[in-house]
């Protein structure tokens, strides 16, 4: 019974990654086609890579999306951050229904319509649309993001180690730097990481809130996909899917080294 | 230079300390929450506000494409003399002409057999996650959120290479013997199914996993000792069970995915109508601001109730977490 059971378990999974993963595979090894048609194999080559590089287009929208997931990650997890901590910390205040409403819509609010409501705003206001526009969508979105991840960690956080700190006499701020923010840093950093992905991700409010001048990378790929499949776009996504990659795998050491580091730590503390 | 004040004048030190501490908690506490909150309300609250404000306007050949604006100089009875001139023909206009009537219901059909068959998919990959040995699976959860990680458009953008007639699939089918006419799959309705739970898998799989983690597995070699068979023991104690997870997925895959863009537009082709293709059309070719916004607020209107139960599961989740 159990055998079979979980034959099936491990069919269920292989068959489930292959689905995943088959076509991401599949994309990067046509990037290094030789051939100018994409689905027909003609032998390695590097050269699309070149002409990636020497497309002026393509890299300065590279330039911008760089920049504008930087500073909107940022500010995403900054802002993200407060709201899990007012979310958590504060259980009840004026308007917290509406709050928390605030912070969990955007996570499933179709994208269409934060892009189109996001421009709406900034037109009535009589922003240029541009790179700041895009900026502060991004950070709008990705900061309910960041405040959900966060949450999660403080919700088990041990809140006594934070009562021990003001008692000794620290500021609440104080109490905020030196304690509570090395304990959910892991999460603070991955809620940066995701807000970072996911302003690299966006096509669909970037189209609505950029413009001219502030073409992003997904903008671009999307204006070529729709002309037709190309080996210089499977170059483009194999170097982008290659960079969060590896800020993934480099992020999931890092917190593995720091959780065995925790608990040598503990160890150490109760033999002690 | 606070501290050597206080140091030279000892008695004041103590009083004042903890009344500056609560003044300082009083007013740290209240920007944590005043800031996101502000935040918020400024870019998230209000825009839906002037996209439901101009929905009600007139379209108008100028810069911005309509009219009228809100005037606040206007004071109150400006208020009222521009919502006077609020009109619903847009709204009309999307009764009367049925593209917007049949984008509606083709998005929420779409959606919903899309959210089927990522159930459908999910659930054993989940079931095996929480099956597998637990020094397994951080890695298998890792595995599931990579490609979440990825870009969206790359992995619709992969999709067109392996479903096009002349693409990877069909030349394996006809490879293999199966097939000698390449299948027709990319821009139908199929490749839209493929791609949606493709893309949305991984929100399915996550909070179905954290669901089945916490199962006491001993309650189903209870019942299969007391005889129950597998198939009756899974839909008496497993699926009931799993039942949190269940929704927060099916919501997660199923929201989304109603007003999905990149996906009918890029594997769907013309054909298709699914509501997100519409609204971005309407705005970017036709250049109807007040329409795109009726289409977008009736299409909110449609998604209040699942974002209620969405936001409800939420709620519940954070209180069993405490």
């Amino acid at each position: 019974m159990n055998a079979t059971w979980s034959r099936f378990n491990i069919a269920s999974i292989v068959l489930g990654f292959a689905f995943l993963y088959l076509p991401i595979v599949l994309l990067i090894i046509f990037s290094f086609n030789e051939s100018k048609l994409v689905t027909v194999w003609a032998g390695f080559s590097t050269k699309w890579y070149g002409e990636l590089f020497r497309n002026q287009s393509l890299m300065d929208a590279a330039w911008v999306t760089a920049r504008v997931g930087v500073l909107s990650a940022t500010f995403a997890t900054i802002l993200g951050t407060m709201a899990a901590l007012a979310l958590t910390r504060y259980t009840r205040f004026r308007g917290r229904v509406l709050f928390s409403g605030m912070v969990f819509a955007p996570l499933v609010m179709p994208e269409v319509i934060t892009g189109l409501s996001l421009l709406l705003l900034f037109v009535a206001i009589g922003l240029d649309r541009g790179f700041l526009t895009v900026t502060l969508a991004h950070i709008t979105f990705s900061m309910c993001f960041v405040a959900v991840v966060v949450q999660s960690r403080l919700m088990t956080f041990d809140r006594s180690l934070e009562e021990a700190a003001m008692d000794l006499g620290a500021t609440p701020v104080k109490t905020f730097f030196q304690i509570t923010l090395p304990v959910i840093l892991p999460a603070v950093i991955s809620g940066w990481m995701l807000a970072f992905t996911l302003s690299l991700d966006d096509l669909v409010i970037a189209s609505f809130t950029s413009g001219p001048g502030a073409t992003t990378l997904p903008m671009k790929i999307y204006s070529q996909v729709r002309l037709g499949v190309t080996p210089e776009i499977n170059a483009a996504c194999t170097i982008l899917i290659a960079i969060v990659a590896t800020g993934v795998i480099i992020a999931s050491l890092v917190n593995k080294r720091r959780e065995v580091q925790r608990l040598r730590d503990e160890q150490a503390a109760n033999r002690g | 230079m606070a501290e050597t004040t206080l140091a030279t004048t000892p008695s004041a030190s103590q009083e004042a300390v903890p009344q500056q501490g609560t003044w300082l908690a009083a007013l740290t506490g209240r920007l944590v929450i005043i800031i996101p909150y502000a935040w918020l309300l400024i870019l998230f609250l209000v825009p839906f506000l002037i996209v439901f404000k101009i929905s009600l306007s007139q379209t108008a050949i100028a810069m911005p494409p309509y009219s009228p604006t809100f005037d606040l100089a206007g004071g109150i009875s400006g208020l009222w003399e521009s919502f006077r001139e609020f009109s619903f023909d847009n709204y009309l206009w999307l009764t009367e002409d049925p593209l917007y009537f049949n984008a509606y219901v083709s998005s929420v059909v779409i959606a919903a057999i899309s959210t089927f068959f990522a159930l459908l998919i999910g659930f054993p990959i989940a079931y095996g996650m929480a099956r597998a040995p637990a020094t397994v699976r951080p890695l298998l959860l890792m595995l599931v959120i990579l490609p979440f990680w990825t870009s969206f458009l790359i992995r619709v953008y992969a999709w067109i290479g392996i479903l096009k007639p002349e693409g990877l699939l069909n030349q394996f089918l006809i490879w293999t013997g199966l097939i000698d006419q390449p299948l027709i799959i990319l821009n139908t309705h199929s490749a839209i199914f493929i791609g949606i739970v493709y893309s949305y898998l991984p929100f399915m799989v996550l909070p179905l996993y954290s669901a089945l983690e916490k199962m006491d597995y001993s309650l189903i070699e209870a019942a299969q000792d007391l005889g129950c068979p597998p198939i009756s023991a899974f839909w008496k104690i497993t699926f009931p069970l799993a039942m949190p997870g269940i929704v927060a997925g099916c919501l997660l895959v199923f929201i989304p995915a109603t007003g999905e863009f990149v996906i009918p537009d890029l594997l769907g082709g013309s054909q298709t109508l699914m509501i997100g293709k519409t609204l971005w059309n309407e705005f970017f070719s036709n250049r109807d601001w007040p329409v795109s916004s009726a289409v977008a607020v009736i299409l909110l209107l449609m998604l209040v109730v699942p974002m209620m139960f969405f936001q409800q599961a939420q709620a519940k989740a954070q209180e069993q977490g405490r």
